[in-house]
């Protein structure tokens, strides 16, 4: 049950990333990359990270995505311009492409005596002991990370705003 | 029962679906997706490492990723609509000048 699980949602992610690379509309773009946060979701349910999938869906689906479904509309963003693919990246590209696929399979079907399995249900992250440790042993990177989203924030308003205002 | 090196696998292929969009795209929008797909890619992998040693130190990894990709999307959206703004264009071919 839970290898077909992981199966089909790793086959949906994999699926939503290719077709983000196939569409010309960077909304079609957009839609199949929450097709893949999505079903990473699931993933991490699976792994048992509760908390972090759930930030998943609400920050990275939910708050950045509309973010970005939103600037596509108000710029109007339509189908990209078709471009002359490059030689080198002809030449280079497709036998490197095949060299690095060749060298991940081998890598992978290689015997791996000590390789952990994963059961599901072999940990959790729920939030209060996700939170208890962000408070305390991470704490400075919290307080670091408040003040990147302030910078963030103020760049974002300093940066939309029209110049001769 | 699923071997870590099988995430690991599809952590890595959403990685390498990013590069190859971050290299092959020209809207400047669909970079930055490209950006947070890489990013989604390496999450994946945290999170698969975090079960596989038992530790929840994985997680909080993840979480900082997450705010910064949010603070990312804020301050680089931000920055393309002023480049649509001054350029009247999204083809990141055509933004090849640093001043107007």
């Amino acid at each position: 049950m839970h290898l077909y699980l992981f199966l089909l949602f790793g086959a949906i992610c994999a699926g939503g990333a290719v077709n983000l690379l196939i569409q010309r509309k960077a909304i079609n773009s957009a839609l199949s990359l929450i097709v893949v946060m999505g079903s990473l979701a699931v993933i991490y349910m699976m792994l048992g990270a509760e908390f972090v999938a759930v930030v998943q869906v609400i920050i990275y689906a939910g708050a950045i995505m509309v973010l970005f479904i939103f600037v596509i509309m108000l710029l109007n963003a339509g189908e990209e311009e078709p471009s002359k693919g490059s030689t080198v990246a002809k030449i280079v590209g497709i036998p490197g492409l095949f060299a690095c696929v060749i060298v991940v399979v081998k890598l992978w079907l290689q015997q791996r005596p000590g390789e952990r399995l994963i059961p599901i249900g072999a940990m959790y992250g729920p939030a209060d002991q996700v939170g208890m440790m962000l408070f305390t042993k991470y704490l400075l990177a919290f307080e670091v990370t408040s003040i990147l989203v302030l910078i963030a924030i103020m760049g974002a308003v300093v940066l939309a705003r029209r110049s001769n205002s | 029962m699923i071997p870590l090196s099988w995430y690991l696998l599809l952590g890595a292929f959403l990685f390498a679906c990013g590069v190859t969009g971050f290299l092959i795209k020209r809207n400047i929008i669909t970079l930055f997706m490209s950006i947070e797909l890489m990013l989604n890619g390496v999450n994946l992998s945290f999170i698969a490492f975090a079960t596989s040693l038992g530790t929840l130190d994985g997680h909080i990894f993840v979480f900082f990723v997450m705010v910064v990709a949010a603070a990312e999307a804020a301050a680089g959206l931000a920055i393309i609509i002023s480049v649509y703004r001054t350029r009247e264009t999204l083809n990141v071919d055509r933004v090849n000048l640093l001043k107007l």
